[in-house]
């Protein structure tokens, strides 16, 4: 491949600063959440993330070395392959707090689940691309719901309720944007909608339990409402100004099983108060907004709905998440973007951003 | 082309779509808007509240334990119950002074400080804010010394929470089980759910219906003040308590057959034939569960443990004996079924029989004369079973064997069973890599050689011969209920396999049982009960290895002796239990130690508890004539004639029963009346075995 002067004189820096920066804070995070008081040196699992970080962002520039819509082509080629991987995943895999969902390979376990995010916008995109642009009906919405339904049921038995959340809203939003009409859209959700806390009210407390249960087996009734109590304290006790890098309490109290993953807000809202927490909130807008500007300028229609898909696994997840370690959500296993511990969510995300940067870059080509 | 400027490349983007970007700008701006207003009420305006909760870790997540389910007799009288205990709890983290407070408690709970100190440095790790018990089951004068020093304790309190109670302490300890502390590697196990600190079943019923007994815990989030007291609680999640469980066991007959078996080591198990549920299992030395619910001392543990006589193991389900003449049903029946022997088969037993160059010997020194099938069962004639094994051959008699139950597992859910063994010529060369031997077959017919077997197997095999042929499945539980009442699971019976016997041999090998007890010249006399007609087999197998020094020292001084065997069942036209009992290294025969034992529970049964009705004289006759017969002094100096083990196998079988044409009378059989009186009457014996059973 010849090597075109234009990709540099059109490079995307605010992508690529803006995410490091919250990777960055994401690691000085997990070593404050893993860190021992009293002990010297660095936690393994923040030097394994620093570690991860270093690989994700190679893979982040790599991905710019080819034309992103030579992914096209091989869009359904590679989410097949991931979906084997998820499917992989009941016999290859190993066990990690009461579900299986990572498989090892080499010296790192890789969790398919968060593949799947990047390869379900991918096919999403591909297919949008093609159909009129807008005012779909209902045949174009079997495909796409098909695709979105393979892998949330493979990650549902998992059981994964987190990445299964995602995988939904992320597909909704690709059908909203791609064009479907919001009335077939209803149509579809409303009966679930309705349905669901009816069949819902109709279970004994028992077979409530033991439902959520099977889709979240870290939570128990009780733990749960637990957990964001102590979250929410956690948070609000950073006041302000916070108290401080390491000197966060509820963090070392071990009340929560997932505070270098899940609950990783937490710790950081109380080491830095009210300003580090909207600083943060900030970073993440401004990627955010500087995704959806890219997905405006994009020369077409595959690249914008890959840069919006992109931008809505990090915005729902960015939501949802201090939405739930603020208590305003309930709880599912859904990691924060770019900041909680986790090599395969990280990879992923940079990796997703350097398809933006791509599509960035590549708006003046044809 | 060249002239086109960068700023005005077609664009290939619907205006929809961009609309569509707008709109999601806006959404993300709102939603961003949402979380930050929540950041502000949650650090800002709620932040001072919060701060103060988190100092101290003001609230605090307790956990309930959930009640286990109470576990019933047949009869509904309470086996396995919970009651209050009370617990001292310390959290080092609400204490500002560790060390006074620490001399304060050891000073209530009149124990010595460094003795406290230690629980304080126990080696599993805590998380913060996680109590500690400092004292387990504390009685009334402690807690109220605790609880009115409250202030002088910070971070001390007193705990209530169910403890295991078994009203009637060692009595069927061994089938009951006990609890425990979950360990670090059940807790690894992710299946089963336990959480650290959970009691959870650590044996037997205990353990194998954990599931159905353990309930789920609830819990309270609670705040606390400054000194860890309770304020109040926030929020309850009430524990849900197990199930009931209703056994089939019996527990006034359990009584009886513990008080028979006394202090001997050894076991018992009756068990109904029509369906197989265990009405009785004994295992002596027995154990108190109560000192596991407790929380067994390391010392209680470790002499547990070390004691040589194994009271923690349950031998009615993992004590695998040789079975001795009780085998002889096994080899009468296949002998029948596959025309070894009919109901006309004579042999001549003069006392033994030459096989190579080996004399394989009869219990009875002078020989039985003239014995068919119906005699040879009946005084347990050892030459009859020689020469009809021979005939039959060691896969025969395997095959019956194993369709009796033997050498295969009950199925019982209990854990660790054993299955005993049941050698054929496969088995041979798949464990020794030899081949089969003629002369191993005539050890395997009187149940000696490789042949053991567990007291529930040979009662199995008792049942499946009173019924006709059916091998249920043993059964200790009845009836899972939930704790409101409510039926959960009706346990049914369940048949593993059909023996397939014919109705001639059932008939056969039934009269041999029966006239073992109800004749004169039978073995097992001593287990007739008073209007019930009981058929039995008496057994008495060789207990020591070939090869192994008989004085025993290394496993205790009776180590030597032989094993007394009985089983039957009863009434003879349709039966309604089923039993076996082995008295280990007894030292005497089947017939005078074990069936006995056997009476008592039978007559218990039935009840008819008077004791058996025999002539007083012939009661006389039959002590004199056990008296007569030697036990292990006269063989303790002859290791090489040694037979049977209890538990490993050596692979020298093919000698065992052979011995030295002069040696003393080997002893496979019970004696009874009227029989042994010349055999060695002048041979010394202990002095403690003499007295009669």
């Amino acid at each position: 491949m010849k090597f075109d002067r234009r990709l540099l004189t059109h490079f995307e820096w605010l992508l690529p600063l803006l995410s490091l920066a919250v990777s960055t804070l994401g690691v000085m995070t997990v070593y404050s959440a893993t860190h021992a008081p009293g002990t010297e040196g660095w936690s393994p699992l923040a030097f394994r993330q620093l570690a991860w970080l270093a690989g994700s962002v190679a893979v982040m520039l790599a991905v710019l070395a080819f034309d992103y819509r030579r992914l096209d082509r091989s869009a359904y080629f590679v989410y097949l392959l991931v979906l084997l991987a998820v499917l992989a995943v009941p016999i290859l895999g190993r066990i990690g707090g009461g579900s299986r969902r990572w498989i090892r390979v080499g010296p790192a376990s890789i969790q398919p689940s968060e593949f799947m995010k990047l390869a379900l916008v991918l096919v999403l995109a591909r297919h949008f691309s093609r159909t009129p642009g807008a005012r779909l009906g209902l045949r174009e919405l079997v495909v796409p719901l098909i695709l979105t339904a393979l892998p949330a049921a493979a990650i549902l038995a998992q059981p994964d309720l987190g990445t299964v959340a995602v995988l939904g809203v992320v597909s909704v939003t690709m059908l909203v944007l791609g064009g479907v009409q919001l009335r077939w859209l209803a149509a579809i959700t409303a009966p679930v909608t309705v349905l669901a806390p009816l069949l819902w009210g109709h279970l004994k407390a028992y077979q409530q339990r033991r439902v959520l249960t099977f889709l979240n087996p870290d939570m128990d009734p009780l733990g749960a409402g637990y957990h964001v109590i102590q979250s929410k304290i956690a948070v609000g006790s950073g006041l302000i100004w916070g108290k401080g890098f390491l000197r966060g309490t509820q963090n070392h109290l071990n009340f929560l099983p997932e505070q270098h993953t899940d609950f990783i807000f937490s710790v950081f809202a109380e080491e830095w108060g009210f300003v580090g927490a909207i600083v943060l909130m900030a970073l993440y807008f401004g990627l955010v907004m500087r995704g959806l500007v890219v997905a405006s300028r994009a020369r077409d229609r595959f690249g914008v709905l890959l840069a919006l898909g992109v931008m809505a696994i990090v915005f729902w997840q960015v939501v949802i998440n201090v939405g739930m370690t603020t208590g305003s959500l309930p709880v599912v296993g859904i990691p924060l973007p770019f900041f909680s511990y986790g090599g395969s969510s990280l990879l992923c995300l940079l990796a997703g951003i350097g398809l933006v940067m791509n599509v960035s870059m590549r708006r003046f080509f044809f | 082309m060249a002239s086109r400027d960068f700023h005005v490349v077609p664009r290939e983007v619907p205006p929809e779509l961009q609309v569509r970007v707008v709109a999601g700008a806006i959404a993300v701006l709102v939603a961003f808007a949402l979380l930050g207003t929540r950041l502000w009420l949650l650090q800002v305006v709620h932040g001072p509240e919060m701060r103060s909760l988190s100092e101290n870790n003001r609230i605090r997540l307790v956990r309930v334990p959930a009640a286990r389910g109470v576990v019933y007799d047949r009869h509904g009288e309470i086996l396995i119950d919970n009651r209050p205990a009370f617990d001292v709890v310390f959290v080092p983290e609400d204490a500002h002074d560790r060390r006074r407070v620490l001399r304060n408690v050891a000073a209530y709970l009149e124990e010595s400080e460094s003795s406290v100190h230690q629980m304080l440095h126990a080696p599993t790790k805590r998380p913060p804010y996680e109590g500690i018990v400092l004292r387990r089951d504390l009685d009334w004068r402690g807690v109220v010394a605790v609880e009115t020093h409250q202030l002088e304790l910070p971070g001390v309190s007193v705990q209530v929470g169910p403890r295991r109670y078994y009203p009637f302490g060692p009595l069927a300890g061994h089938l009951l089980g006990y609890v425990g502390e979950v360990s670090e590697t059940e807790l690894k196990d992710a299946a089963t759910g336990y959480r650290a600190g959970d009691l959870v079943g650590k044996a037997s019923l205990e353990k194998s219906w954990d599931a159905e007994l353990r309930g789920i815990p609830g819990g309270q989030q609670v705040e606390v003040d400054a000194l860890g007291r309770r304020m109040r609680v926030l929020q309850e999640v009430p524990d849900v308590p197990g199930g009931t469980l209703t056994l089939t066991l019996d527990r006034d007959l359990q009584e009886a057959a513990e008080r028979a078996l006394g202090d001997a080591a050894g076991a018992i198990v009756a068990l109904d034939p029509r369906n197989g549920e265990i009405l009785v299992m004994v295992s002596h030395p027995a154990f108190d569960p109560n000192v596991f619910a407790r929380g067994v001392r390391p010392d209680e543990w470790r002499a547990l443990v070390e004691d040589r006589r194994r009271p923690l193991n349950n031998r009615a389900v993992q004590g695998q004996f040789p079975p001795g003449s009780t085998f002889k049903i096994a080899v009468a029946t296949g002998a029948l079924e596959m025309g070894a022997a009919n109901a006309s088969t004579g042999v001549s037993c003069s006392g033994g029989v030459q096989f190579g160059n080996h004399f394989f010997r009869c219990w009875k020194k002078g020989g039985h004369g003239g014995v068919n099938l119906h005699r040879a069962i009946v005084e347990s004639c050892d030459v009859f079973f020689y020469q009809v094994g021979q005939r039959l051959g060691v896969d025969g008699i395997a095959d019956y064997a194993r369709r009796l139950g033997l050498g295969v597992p009950t199925g019982i859910r209990l854990e660790h069973e054993k299955t005993g063994t049941i050698p054929d010529t496969q088995w041979k060369r798949r464990r020794f890599h030899q081949p089969w031997f003629a002369g191993e077959t005539l050890s395997v017919a009187i149940g000696q050689g490789y042949v053991t077997a567990t007291p529930l197997q040979m009662a199995q095999m008792t049942a499946v011969i009173a019924n006709g042929g059916t091998r249920y499945r043993p059964h200790y539980v009845k009836r899972i209920e939930a704790p409101d009442g409510t039926l959960r699971e009706e346990v049914q019976p369940e048949i593993l396999g059909e023996a397939h016997l014919k109705k001639s041999t059932l008939e056969q090998v039934r009269a041999g049982m029966r006239d073992v007890v109800m004749t004169e010249a039978g073995t097992g006399k001593k287990a007739r009960v008073p209007g019930i007609e009981v058929a039995g087999k008496t057994g008495t197998a060789q207990a020591v290895k070939l090869g192994e020094d008989r004085s025993g020292t290394n496993r205790g001084p009776n180590a030597a002796r032989d094993h007394a065997w009985f089983i039957a069942f009863a009434p003879y036209e349709n039966p309604e239990i089923a039993i076996s009992c082995i008295v280990e290294h007894a030292g005497e025969h089947g017939g005078t130690v074990a069936a006995p034992i056997v009476q008592q529970v039978l007559a218990h049964y039935f009840g008819r508890n008077q004791g058996p009705s025999l002539p007083t004289t012939q009661e006389a006759s039959l002590d004199a004539n056990t008296t007569a017969m030697p036990a292990a002094k006269p063989r303790a100096s002859e290791p090489e004639a040694a037979l049977a083990q209890a538990d490993e196998l050596d692979h020298a079988g093919a000698e065992r029963r052979l011995e030295p044409p002069a040696a003393s009378p080997r002893a496979s059989d019970g004696g009874s009346g009227g029989i042994g009186a010349a055999q060695g009457a002048a041979e010394p014996r202990p002095s403690s075995a003499r007295a009669p059973r």
